[in-house]
């Protein structure tokens, strides 16, 4: 996902917020993983706003996508120049509310914004993982997310939430912990990664591997392979936008010149665009992170995992009710792919409502304001929350 | 929103009867849900478990906005998915004068639904046979206000014409009212020659017993 829209802080927050860690998995007891590995100890930063009502029943957890974080909403400081990533939809009165809602949203195993990934400190070592840290999937990830949930005495959440790689994560809730939630809202996501989106994170992979610095992942004590992960982040930035949203945002237009450079430098607004991105991104991420999260998410497959190969039969094993949602221009992840999800969640038997909804942003539509998507999300929570809270 | 909300404000005349056809708790599937005004009062007033199927986005997410199940797509593409007898009752109100292939919709509606309810705008109205006697032109009216030639309703059906199909498809009509509304929504029923003076014909109907 890309950088989000810039707000102010007069606007309506969830104001300040911490972010909090809960460390788990402590050796000999270590977490086992998809891969046979075992990691531990595992620590996920977290972040909560709104109140957990007394019978615990209120929660609602978000997850978030391959560059995002556990911070959600709000501010950890007066000074900060942005709130939390989605900002726009958690809050008070918002899509999700947190005036009635108890909002949680963590970092995900392998991430470098806090939790335990392989910029982290190898206990074995004392010196950071790298590329021993083993290869977490999907899977993984929500079963230390289920650590956290259950850490918070939490025994059945209201309804887990998240968008792309936050949306396999949705999935995977609703297939591994099925008695677990009551609902789950999947958004611009898929329940297989596509040749096309491995493809994709492949040559964002192999910049950051062709990148001399990188050194087999062993860069933290020295320079870091800042030039392969910004043309990562280039690449996957190309796939979260969209034909038309280029064409209208930067169209042929040239970047501060009137004619053509005659040499490689950024001649056109969209080059300029991408590198001030990639170089953005490399502030505030680890590569080798981005090599796990995105090796994680082309591992994903539930027809493969829950269904031998059936997507409706994955979905027999869920309980919760869905709410599916899909964005016009989103070439990543086309809504062909949310519509095999709705196809196997109806054979199954389940209840689900989809909407694909009209934007040109593509995969970030997610991210961007949407009144459309803030009333879904709104009217879907209060018809589960009816239920549950009567 | 109050609870108290008296729900039968909010809808048709023609929606009224076909909610006073369902039985409370039952199964229904509304085909070409709108807004979700049916639904959202047979869930709330019948406590029914319901689905809609809509082919609009702005109108599913003002269903989804209500709290209702509906899912955005194509009636044909979307009854497919659901096993047999899946539902006590699918509506399709009001549009099976704009349907392709109205035998296999029907055939397809009460294999996913024990009971179908089909509704739609009678074309032997007297207004419309009026019309065309006297003006030569395609008749316009307040229940089918298109010109021939930006309509979505490409059928004429009329009351006669359905029991006809009935017989020929092969299918049971259970009851059925005839009824012409007012602007304002409230409506009467037909009970004089309702091929001549019906605005909509409502049929409940079933497989055949064979």
């Amino acid at each position: 996902m890309s950088e989000y829209t810039e707000h102010h802080m007069n606007e309506i927050s969830v104001g300040m917020v911490e972010k909090k860690f809960y460390t788990f998995a402590e050796p000999p007891c270590e977490m086992n993983l998809e891969s046979g590995h075992k990691l531990g100890p595992v620590t996920l930063a977290y972040e909560t706003s709104g109140t957990l009502n007394p019978d615990k029943s209120n929660a609602i957890l978000i997850l978030h996508a391959l560059s995002g974080d556990s911070h959600v909403a709000g501010y950890y400081q007066k000074e900060d120049p942005k709130p939390g990533w989605w900002d726009i939809v958690v809050g008070p009165g918002k899509g999700i509310d947190t005036d009635r809602y108890y909002v949680i949203c963590s970092n995900v195993i392998g991430s470098c914004m806090g939790s335990t990934g392989p910029g982290s400190i190898n206990p074995k070592t004392n010196i950071p993982y790298g590329l021993d840290f083993p290869v977490v999937t999907i899977g993984d990830m929500v079963k230390a997310q289920n650590e956290l949930i259950e850490h918070l005495g939490i025994n059945k959440i209201l309804c887990v939430i998240g968008g792309s790689i936050g949306g396999m994560q949705v999935l995977e809730w609703s297939l591994r912990y099925p008695e677990k939630i009551l609902s789950a809202i999947a958004l611009a996501t898929t329940p297989r990664h596509s040749a096309l989106s491995i493809a994709f994170h492949e040559v964002a992979r192999q910049a950051i591997i062709a990148d001399p610095n990188w050194k087999n992942g062993k860069y933290y004590t020295g320079p870091k392979p800042d030039l392969g992960l910004s043309v990562a982040r280039m690449i996957g930035h190309i796939t979260y936008l969209s034909d038309e949203s280029m064409r209208n945002k930067f169209g042929r237009r040239l970047q501060d010149k009137k004619d053509f450079s005659f040499n490689f430098d950024a001649d056109f607004q969209v080059e300029n665009y991408l590198r001030y991105q990639g170089k953005k991104f490399v502030e505030r991420f680890d590569a080798n992170s981005f090599l796990y999260i995105t090796k994680a998410s082309d591992y994903f497959d539930i027809a493969a995992q829950y269904g031998s190969g059936s997507l409706a039969e994955a979905f027999s094993r869920a309980k919760a009710k869905f709410l599916v949602v899909s964005f016009t221009s989103d070439w990543l992840y086309p809504t062909y792919q949310s519509r095999d999800m709705v196809k196997a969640m109806k054979k199954s038997g389940l209840d689900v409502s989809f909407c694909e909804l009209a934007s040109e942003w593509g995969h970030d539509s997610f991210l961007l304001p949407s009144e459309n998507l803030s009333t879904l999300l709104k009217g879907f929570l209060g018809c589960v929350t009816s239920k549950t809270l009567h | 929103m109050s609870p108290q909300k008296p729900f039968t404000k909010n809808i048709r005349f023609d929606q009224e009867l076909i909610a006073s056809w369902i039985e409370p708790g039952s199964k229904v599937l509304d085909l070409g849900c709108g807004e979700g005004d049916l639904l959202h009062f047979l869930k709330n007033g019948k406590g029914v478990e319901e689905t809609g199927i809509e082919l609009s986005p702005e109108k599913t997410v003002a269903c989804i906005a209500k709290g209702l199940s509906v899912i955005h797509g194509d009636i044909n593409d979307e009854i497919p998915d659901y096993p047999d007898d899946k539902f006590d009752y699918v509506i399709l109100s009001q549009t099976l004068q704009q349907v392709y292939e109205p035998a296999d919709l029907i055939h397809s509606l009460l294999r996913i639904g024990r009971k179908g309810i089909v509704s739609f705008p009678n074309f032997s109205n007297w207004r419309i046979r009026l019309q065309l006697l006297t003006t030569g032109y395609a008749p316009i009216t307040r229940q089918l206000p298109y010109e021939w030639y930006d309509t979505p309703n490409i059928r004429v059906i009329t009351i006669k014409d359905f029991r006809k199909f009935s017989r020929t498809v092969g299918f049971t009509i259970l009851k059925e009212i005839a009824i012409t509304t007012r602007r304002d929504g409230a409506g009467t029923i037909v009970k004089l020659m309702p091929s001549f003076f019906a605005e909509f014909g409502i049929f409940l109907i079933e497989r055949n017993h064979s």
